[in-house]
């Protein structure tokens, strides 16, 4: 095991990295953002955010899609072109509540030999040159069975920053969440709008480092316009937690990141970038048309409080 | 062991450690309110009536508990009462269920039903409550099985219903389920899912177990009229599990009587070739429910085969994984070329056609038969009938 694994979990309290410090190998670029070791990757990452302003973005892509070599490419790529957080999700072999899109990266995943275990070696790998905090975003049967316990412990080795289990809804995930909090691991939970208000408060209650908003029903995929009950749903999650909001669903272009960022701290796009890794292929040239699409979702969204300029 | 008369889940919808609600969160809130009104529906003495009288005039209950001497004689052991679930209207149990969820979608003012199917009788059954009750429905179906149970296909689609081929996965029940969930994750405001079998997230094992419990109530006293006792064993067919969960739950404060559930053993309890998931499955979590599921080391559902559609999934209800570690029931599993010999032996000895699923209840039924010896009481559900699977058949044998 690399001597860097480990590193994490074992960091001390006590040593918060100097304001402007170098790039460090485990707490990245945003390093400069933590006032306190006790302040999450992700938790740093959206007060950073916040504090200037600044829109923020969140990928989704597929460990192993279209191949483990190039999806470590294509994290790479998302870090750099300026995601805020990443994605990453475990490819299962039935996951029904994603659309085609997703469906079909989890089909070339799997094909390609990627599984739970190969998602967090990819991480571990390249956890050391990624700025931004890492998501496993995963059906729960994988977690489940390589055992709560053994998952938590090989994430925060890996230098995870938070799970989202998708079918594990907070009435089922107790012991899944605590067990992750005491390897210094968020988990994230999911508000659909069909989610009560008393549900909402439960979810800001338990959840750490953000909640993930669905603006609409239905499986994942990209559509052409944002959900119009976006801006409610916000308003309506607002009154209950300031804890940071994310939403997706159908978000594809810069003006629908602009959209969402004008009342929530980060839009997330998974589909759309699928799709494009899904029409690359194996094409080498994806890695740089990730890096480009993701810059350009980020650049057209203007930092908070200004006119959204239209693309 | 501990005897429980009455098996409701706990609060949140587990059978020890089976079951739960493992959905996305989506359909947390519209599952509660189906929990609610299925509560409020089953202790309303009008919706009771309303159901008793539909599965009475329209489905033709009580089915037959009929006696199969000929197969006895040949068989060479117990006594076997077949339990005739074959001659409801449609054909299988499955419209027991079918119609029971399809007046409470109708009680919850959804109009627009979305189900799965494997064999294709739970769609069938599911097209005719909506026929007849007036509601949108639409079928999802395993491209793979659209192709065996061709027959089904057409019957669902003269009835009304939009069936809808899935070509992921393995294109059998598990993929048609994946389809209906996305489904009705996207309507969920104005869909009610059908889910046929108990399986799902709570309140499905709960609320299918119920509405087929009217099998296991008539075989009981039925069998006590004509023979004046309880069997010796009670012997099922075994996929989600809701016709062996049906019949048993009359039995199930009986200790003396052994309840059996049969799975698919398909070609051979290797990886990929049978669904047999107390063999070859371990704990999981599969489409909302914690069970026996097959699956591979890293948590991905394995491919399942057998000759019956209707057996061919990879998970099992999980009351069943909780009444077999309480020791209370027993699973075994026979093979495709069992279930065939099953399904020709009965067409000539009684002049009955089950279905495939059935004849793997038939097929295991017989060691039971010769194990219990001459004195014993054999009480086989025939959960449906084969017309459906004559193609099938018909190119088994001839291979």
């Amino acid at each position: 095991m690399p001597g860097g694994l480990q590193r994490r979990a074992m960091q001390p309290a006590a040593t918060p990295p100097r304001r402007g410090g170098p790039r460090s190998a485990w707490t990245g670029r945003r390093a400069a953002d933590v006032r306190g070791a006790a302040m999450s990757r992700l938790a740093a990452t959206f007060a950073r955010l916040r504090a200037g302003g600044q829109p923020g973005l969140v990928t989704f892509t597929t460990a192993g899609d279209p191949d483990l070599r190039l999806s470590g490419e294509i994290l790479g790529a998302l870090d750099r072109g300026g995601a805020d957080v990443l994605e990453v999700g475990v490819p299962f072999s039935d996951p029904l509540a994603d659309g085609p899109v997703i469906q079909r990266a989890t089909e070339r995943a799997l094909a390609s030999g990627s599984n739970l275990t190969a998602a967090l070696g990819l991480i571990a790998r390249l956890r050391p040159g990624l700025s931004a905090p890492v998501v496993i975003f995963s059906y729960a049967n994988p977690l489940l069975r390589m055992g709560v316990d053994e998952f938590a412990r090989r994430a925060a080795g890996a230098g995870v920053d938070g799970v989202l289990a998708l079918d594990l809804p907070i009435e089922e995930a107790d012991s899944f969440r605590e067990t992750l909090a005491g390897r210094g691991l968020d988990t994230i939970f999911l508000l659909s709008p069909t989610t009560s208000d008393a549900r909402i408060r439960k979810a800001a209650a338990l959840g750490r480092g953000f909640l993930y908003g669905i603006s609409r029903l239905g499986v994942t995929g990209a559509r052409d316009r944002v959900a119009d009950g976006a801006s409610e749903m916000v308003q309506r999650i607002r009154a209950h937690t300031d804890l940071p909001l994310a939403l997706g669903f159908g978000i594809s272009r810069p003006e629908h990141v602009a959209e969402v960022n004008a009342c929530a701290d980060a839009a997330v796009v998974g589909s759309a970038l699928v799709s494009l890794i899904g029409e690359a292929g194996h094409s080498p040239d994806v890695v740089d048309r990730v890096e480009a699409y993701v810059r350009w979702l980020k650049g057209a969204a203007t930092p908070k409080g200004t006119t959204h300029a239209n693309a | 062991m501990a005897f429980l008369t009455r098996r409701d889940p706990d609060a949140r919808g587990y059978f020890g450690a089976f079951g739960g609600r493992y959905v996305p969160e989506t359909l947390v809130e519209p599952i509660e309110a189906l929990e609610r009104a299925y509560l409020a529906a089953r202790d309303d003495a009008a919706f009771g009536a309303e159901l008793g009288r539909l599965l009475t005039h329209y489905v033709g209950r009580p089915t037959p508990l009929y006696e199969a001497r000929r197969l006895a004689a040949a068989w060479g052991g117990a006594r076997v009462l077949l339990k005739r679930e074959d001659l409801t209207h449609t054909g299988a149990h499955k419209i027991n269920n079918a119609l029971g969820q399809a007046l409470l979608a109708l009680r919850m003012g959804k109009r627009r039903i979305v189900a799965e199917t494997g064999a294709g009788q739970h769609g069938v059954a599911s097209a005719t409550a909506c026929a007849l009750l007036g509601l949108e429905c639409r079928v999802y179906m395993g491209a793979h099985d659209m192709a065996r149970q061709a027959l089904n296909v057409f019957r669902m689609r003269l009835l009304g219903a939009e069936v809808v081929g899935v070509d992921g996965g393995s294109r059998t029940l598990k993929d048609a389920i994946n389809e209906a969930m996305r489904d009705w994750v996207g309507r969920v405001d104005d869909t009610y899912y059908l889910l046929g079998s108990v399986l799902g997230p709570h309140p499905y094992p709960l609320m299918v177990r119920e509405f087929q419990a009217i099998i296991g109530r008539e075989a009981r006293r039925q069998i006590l009229e004509q023979t004046g006792r309880l069997p010796d064993a009670v012997v099922a067919c075994v996929g989600g599990g809701s016709n062996a969960i049906g019949i048993f739950d009359a039995f199930i404060a009986d200790p003396a009587v052994r309840l059996i559930g049969v799975e698919a053993g398909g070609e051979g309890i290797e990886r990929g070739r049978h669904a047999a998931r107390f063999a070859g499955g371990s704990a999981g979590v599969l489409q909302g429910t914690r069970t026996y599921v097959l699956q591979d080391e890293h948590g991905n559902i394995e491919a399942t085969h057998s000759i019956s559609a209707g057996l061919d999934y990879a998970a099992v209800g999980p009351e069943h994984a909780w009444l077999r570690e309480l020791g209370r029931t027993e699973y075994a599993c026979a093979g495709d070329a069992a279930a065939l010999d099953a399904f020709q032996m009965l067409a000539r000895l009684e002049g009955i056609l089950p279905a495939l699923e059935s004849s793997h209840a038939l097929a295991h039924g017989r060691s039971v038969a010769r194990e219990l010896g001459r004195d014993a009481l054999l009480l086989i559900n025939l959960s449906g009938r084969g017309d459906k699977d004559v193609q099938s058949v018909e190119s088994a044998i001839a291979q």
